[in-house]
């Protein structure tokens, strides 16, 4: 554990060592963004849109009581889909969508020699292939989490317009009602984390790859596996100090 | 010129390489032959830095790569070349991107002029008009031909060759033997290959170091290798009956 804890803190210091020529990092970086952004972007605003209707739809059915106001279910079904629906359940989806990719991606580059040959060339493989990935899943998964917010909120008030649990006037009281900035806070600081976890997991699990076809698979999943777990447990950590 | 000083390289409790030593010429295509597991391709790692051998020297051109950090190494890398067993051409690049990408990062060439070259080195190896395909659509021998594209797209002065001709067909191994060896007196290359191919050992190898369990066992050029009496090397060289009838006819 600790010999892949190192090697885990080395990779991560070549990643980010000066770059060869900055254009080209940056080109790559503009690259990672659009694969990681537009391309989960699907996903996420599927799963939010559910997730939100979902807890709305709970909450109200919950707090069916006459001594508790329903605008209340809008208050906790925002502040839930803030501070650990939309972050977290949106990091565990992209710790598939884009973990797996990044793993798989680099593993067969691996595999290939395709590394190698970028070694070979006077090429800081680790800082071309990891640190673009790093700083776009960074920045993406922050995006994707505001993006992923405003769609549950909007899949609460679908269910309220559908369902009549709560009736849509209420659930918008409760959203606005008692807002906290800091729940948006923690939020945005957990994606940031958890962006860092799910790229350079994967990366790491990839660039040491060995073998062929049947390890780039096994790379992929432990990659995946191990963000998922870290990702928990950064969100408890996370919780505690800042709440 | 590069010079190989007592080459030791052991992975765990296995000794692979046990002290190699070899100068490599200028102009010259070297060949490093042996069986499976002799020991080629991890000399050829080693001298390349893909691997840091557990003891001795690497020198290009005076200069000690073995002493060397990455940054350090990096003006070498810049000179070198290597064609890979599977090409490694990169997946998710073109032909074209692949030939410019080391010219990308490390040349301040104006666009116009990274494209001359990728067509430039695209029609030193007969694929003009390629430039816009994928690796996945090329075939092997294509494949390879771009790799050699890549590989001269710096204008190196090391060429390292690894098993050019695995997986191609008997004409395209000899195109791809025949391409190396232009090249490689043409731009007076200090080229090392890596092979088993019998027909590029006797075409194109002028001077061979035969490794046998991580040693040097023999050293010479394919004109010598028919006279000699080293009996592992013998064994290697003329284990079909072709290139046994072919010994008897001289």
């Amino acid at each position: 554990m600790f010999y892949s804890l190192g090697r885990y803190i080395l990779l991560l210091r070549l990643s980010f060592r000066r770059p060869e020529k900055f254009s080209v990092y940056w080109a790559e970086i503009m690259r990672e963004m659009v694969s990681i952004g537009i391309g989960s972007l699907g996903i996420i605003s599927i799963i939010s849109l559910f997730i939100g209707a979902a807890t709305t739809i709970q909450v109200a059915f919950q707090l069916n009581s006459p001594l508790v106001p329903l605008s209340t279910a809008g208050s906790i079904a925002r502040d839930s889909t803030i501070l650990e629906f939309s972050p977290t359940i949106s990091a565990l989806v992209l710790a598939g969508r884009i973990g797996s990719s990044i793993a798989s991606q680099i593993g067969t580059m691996r595999v290939t020699e395709q590394i190698d040959a970028l070694e070979i060339m006077g090429v800081n493989a680790p800082g071309y292939l990891i640190s673009p990935k790093i700083i776009a899943s960074m920045t993406m998964v922050p995006l994707l989490v505001i993006i992923s917010i405003t769609l549950g909120l909007t899949g609460g008030y679908i269910a309220c317009l559908v369902s009549g649990d709560v009736t849509p006037a209420d659930y918008l009281i409760g959203v606005r009602d008692g807002f906290d900035g800091l729940t948006v806070r923690v939020a945005l600081v957990k994606a940031f984390v958890f962006g860092f976890i799910i790229a350079s997991i994967c990366a790491y699990q990839g660039f040491y790859t060995s073998g062929g076809a049947l390890e780039v698979g096994q790379a992929s999943t432990r990659g995946v596996v191990y963000s998922c777990v870290m990702i928990l447990f950064a969100d408890l950590v996370i919780t505690r100090l800042m709440l | 010129m590069i010079e190989i000083k007592d080459i030791h390289k052991t992975f765990g409790e296995n000794e692979v390489l046990k002290g190699i030593s070899a100068n490599f010429q200028p102009g010259k295509n070297n060949l490093i032959i042996g069986g499976s597991g002799s020991g080629k391709t991890t000399l050829l790692k080693c001298i390349v830095g893909l691997h840091e051998p557990t003891k001795g020297e690497v020198i290009f051109a005076g200069e000690n790569f073995t002493k060397m950090n990455f940054e350090q190494r990096v003006p070498i890398r810049t000179h070198i070349g290597m064609l890979f067993q599977n090409s490694a051409l990169f997946d998710s690049m073109t032909v074209e991107e692949n030939i410019i990408f080391p010219l990308n990062l490390f040349t301040t060439m104006s666009k116009s002029e990274k494209l001359d070259r990728a067509n430039f080195c695209l029609k030193r190896v007969n694929l003009e008009n390629t430039n816009n395909l994928y690796p996945a659509e090329l075939s092997g021998g294509m494949k390879k031909r771009v790799g050699i594209a890549r590989a001269i797209s710096m204008q190196p002065k090391y060429l390292f060759v690894d098993e050019p001709n695995s997986g191609l067909d008997p004409k395209t191994s000899i195109l791809i033997d025949d391409l190396i060896s232009e090249l490689t007196e043409e731009y007076q290359i200090t080229t090392v290959i890596v092979t088993h191919d019998m027909n590029s050992v006797m075409g194109i190898g002028e001077h061979v170091l035969f490794l046998h369990d991580g040693q040097k066992w023999w050293e010479g050029s394919n004109k010598e290798i028919a006279h000699t009496d080293n009996k592992e090397l013998n064994d290697f060289v003329f284990a079909s009956k072709f290139m046994r009838a072919a010994k008897a006819k001289l």
